[in-house]
């Protein structure tokens, strides 16, 4: 059976030809294109929340957008325990919606951050079961509010659920800090509690192809269909 | 009638805009300006003829839908 998945395009969406070029290219399957404003979604197996600036970040990066009319559709699709993944921009979208715990704040040194950084997984999931434990894979990001904060409870919450799926680490380059953006416990990537649901701030979609510095974004793919 | 509402960072959460506004203001001269965080106002007219109850209904839910995520801000209503 071939794997289905839709990409969401926002006014501001900057990532989303990406997102389905990576889709097209390495799940082989029907991709979908869809515009924040329809109210039905087709069934997929995946959704993705693109990168990019949404509503211009106006009032909070991702608030607009999480009050869109496909939003509505989105939820439905994530409580079929369907996959829905949030990149970057999608990440901060999801936790307006309140999929996800948490918010993303201002990088602890106002810098936008765009450049090769690097993570490993911190607990398993249906999106980084092909990825080993304490590899390290090299994927870029490009943010400005990246900076992932929840209060003590909700991060206790996080780490007795195991939610918490990607975390910076040190890479491969003498300048890369451990933790790029000041996120609590240098997270990069959380899951809801079913773990169907995934934010990251790296962007998988930019690390694929033979014309990208790395192909690590393969893997979280590759898990899915796996 | 115009309203004012003052939307903040929670005090715990770092805000490093005030931080380098502070920094500036010291190098400016300022010296005794400390412990600065921004915010963000959201001025809007509402109805004159609307009830005291109905406004302060009005404001709290449309802070709770969009203007506020209460997990890192808080708001108040000025005036």
């Amino acid at each position: 059976m071939s794997f289905k998945s839709a990409v969401i395009t926002f006014p501001g969406s900057n990532c989303d030809r990406d997102a389905l070029y990576y889709l097209k290219d390495l799940t082989k399957g029907v991709v979908h294109n869809i515009w924040h404003e329809e109210t039905s979604l087709p069934k997929v197996d995946l959704v993705i929340l693109p990168g990019g600036f949404s509503f211009g970040d106006y009032l909070r990066s991702g608030a607009m957008a999480s009050k869109s009319k496909i939003i509505d559709e989105v939820v439905k699709h994530a409580n079929d325990n369907r996959y829905l993944l949030g990149i970057c921009n999608g990440f901060q979208i999801l936790t307006e919606i309140g999929l996800l715990e948490g918010a993303l704040i201002r990088n602890k040194k106002l810098k936008f951050l765009g450049k090769n950084c690097f993570i490993k997984k911190k607990f398993k999931n249906n999106f980084n079961l092909s990825i080993k434990d304490n590899q390290v894979l090299q994927i870029p990001v490009a943010h400005n509010e990246g900076n992932f904060y929840c209060d003590t409870e909700t991060l206790n919450l996080l780490k007795n659920n195991e939610q918490i799926a990607f975390e910076y680490c040190k890479g491969e380059f003498s300048n890369t800090e451990e933790n790029i953006n000041g996120s609590i416990e240098a997270i990069a990537g959380i899951t809801n509690k079913k773990k169907n649901v995934l934010g990251m701030m790296p962007h998988p979609e930019r690390a694929y192809s033979d014309f990208h510095q790395s192909q690590d974004g393969r893997l979280i793919i590759e898990s899915l269909i796996s | 009638m115009r309203i004012k509402i003052l939307v903040r960072l929670k005090g715990q959460i770092l805000e490093p805009q005030g931080k380098v506004i502070e920094q500036s203001l010291n190098s400016l001269g300022f010296t005794e300006f400390s412990n600065i965080r921004q915010g963000k106002l959201i001025e809007l007219d509402l109805p004159d003829n609307i009830s005291k109850e109905e406004k302060v209904q009005k404001i709290d839910s449309a802070c709770k839908k969009l203007l506020v995520n209460d997990i890192i801000e808080e708001y108040e209503v000025l005036g």
